[in-house]
């Protein structure tokens, strides 16, 4: 977790030389760059609003359902999917990562994904909104009630 | 209850419309909404068994395959007077049926208080919002946010799987609506849907540590309900519900768990390795399997597990899900004794005229 934060951290610091260069210009090979890199490790379908911090690294877009938001009700026994019965659950990865990184943010309710950023990186839009205040936050949490 | 005591005929509908000429619900109208009371999100009878503190009753109808509304009246009218709403299934196990939004359609038209669910795996967020308004101007006062079966299970696996919305988005869209009187976009609606909102939970799948804070999100997202899957298990349900009650869930939400007969240890079988999601321990497919009428001893299990269930803190109401065993709903229930000496409102319903030759009031 304290990983990640500090991830987020560097990238948010680099505000002003992405600016200078332009995140247009940067779109396309940034991109590149952030679906090589999350593709290798933790296998990104690139939904352009990564949840991997909230999701214990498990990239819930790899769920058949795409639930960004926790298990179904079809988790197998052997905690293998509904849809897929040779994979394991996406989710089932996803709690077990989330307690390894001891993180609550399993817990905050993720908004839809918005279609329109698929493809698109991440990392630059986790830049530009940040500095302008402007990150979409999550609407309702369960943190209070855990 | 009786249907006075509810304030069955008193909603605004009857207080005079502003269009008399165009509303004319007779004598009674039986989709009229019941007087709004302060604390509750709808005006619809199961949120006002509910918050009465009275053990509730919900039935799932089986849609029928089939354009005849007849169908629809007469496996209702298996459950009228014994449930407190009934749950119209949106396409479950991904089978194509008549939707739950015209189930609902009927169902309110003569009087019952229909659960309408809606999974997110056929429909995008445009229809789904859309379908919420409609379902409330028809008078449905209960809907259940689902995610959906996967369309591989079901008889169209070649299908394009939607899922837009996971169930949570879907909860706090559907109460935005509601509190807040907007689309998910910011629209302002002219008038919010007055919705008493449910979900679904599965206390009985992996990982099991991490299914009540499933349900904590659930109820942060704005369920204020829920159902659960079929409950086999009692031992996994109490490990849950203890768990439930430790984070004080229970108080939040009103948890009716799943219950359903099995036909036989055949049946058993078949169901646990092929509908995603229920959990049937070994020792049930026994019980099953050593008993001369299975049949029947499937309703005792069902019944001795209502029975079990009932007992255990922080649980509402049961759901039963008897599927193509609809007939033995009103046996089980009255068997079980949980509505004690309650009678859930009848809604003997006034089948339209042209239809009426082909309705049968099952016996």
């Amino acid at each position: 977790m304290r990983l990640y934060d500090l991830f987020q951290s560097t990238i948010v610091a680099l505000e002003p030389v992405v600016r200078r260069i332009g995140y247009d210009r940067l779109e396309r090979p940034v991109a590149a760059v952030e679906h090589a890199i999350k593709g290798a490790m933790f296998d990104c379908q690139m939904c352009g609003q990564c949840a991997l911090s909230s999701t214990g690294m498990s990239c819930p877009m790899n769920c058949p359902k795409n639930l960004r938001n926790g298990p179904c009700g079809g988790v197998r026994a052997d905690g293998h999917c509904e849809v897929k019965p040779e994979m394991p659950c996406v989710w089932v990865k996803a709690w077990a990562g989330a307690q390894a990184m001891m993180s609550e943010n399993i817990l905050d309710v993720q908004l839809p994904v918005d279609n329109r950023l698929k493809g698109q990186s991440s990392w630059l839009r986790i830049i530009r909104e940040v500095r302008a205040g402007t990150l979409p936050r999550p609407a309702s949490s369960a943190r209070k009630a855990a | 209850m009786t249907p006075d005591e509810e304030g069955i005929g008193t909603g605004p509908l009857n207080d005079g419309p502003a269009f008399p000429e165009m509303i004319d619900p007779g004598p009674i109208d039986p989709a009229a909404p019941l007087e709004p009371l302060p604390g509750h999100s709808s005006s619809g009878r199961l949120e006002r068994i509910l918050r009465a503190g009275e053990f509730a009753v919900t039935a799932e109808l089986s849609p029928p395959d089939s354009a005849d509304p007849v169908d629809v009246f007469e496996r209702a009218a298996i459950f009228d007077g014994w449930v407190d709403a009934i749950n119209a299934t949106d396409g479950s196990g991904a089978n194509c049926h008549m939707s739950s939004v015209g189930v609902c359609a009927l169902l309110t038209r003569v009087g019952y208080a229909p659960v309408m669910q809606i999974s997110g795996r056929d429909r995008n967020r445009i229809a789904i919002q859309g379908d919420v308004l409609g379902a409330s101007a028809m008078g449905v006062a209960n809907i259940l946010c689902l995610t959906g079966d996967g369309v591989q299970c079901g008889d169209h696996p070649e299908a394009k799987p939607v899922f837009d919305m996971d169930c949570m988005a879907t909860l706090e869209t559907i109460r935005a609506m509601r509190d807040e009187s907007r689309f998910a976009s910011g629209r302002k609606l002219d008038k919010a849907p007055d919705i008493f909102i449910g979900a679904a939970a599965n206390p009985f799948a992996p990982p099991y540590d991490f299914r009540p804070l499933r349900l904590a999100k659930k109820i942060a997202a704005g369920a204020q309900f829920v159902q659960t899957q079929y409950c086999y298990d009692i031992d996994l349900l109490k490990n849950y519900m203890a768990r439930v009650r430790d984070l004080g869930l229970h108080e939040k939400c009103f948890i009716l768990v799943g219950v359903g007969p099995l036909a036989s240890a055949k049946a058993a079988r078949w169901i646990r390795s092929n509908v995603p999601g229920v959990h049937i321990p070994d020792a049930i497919v026994a019980r099953l399997e050593g008993a001369q009428k299975q049949k029947e001893e499937g309703k005792r299990l069902c019944v001795d597990l209502i029975q079990e269930i009932r007992e255990i803190e922080g649980v509402s109401g049961i759901h039963l899900m008897a599927y193509r065993q609809e007939e033995s709903v009103a046996e089980i229930i009255s068997e079980s004794g949980v509505l004690r000496d309650r009678k859930p409102h009848s809604v003997n319903p006034v089948i339209p005229q042209y239809m009426q030759q082909r309705f049968r009031v099952p016996s």
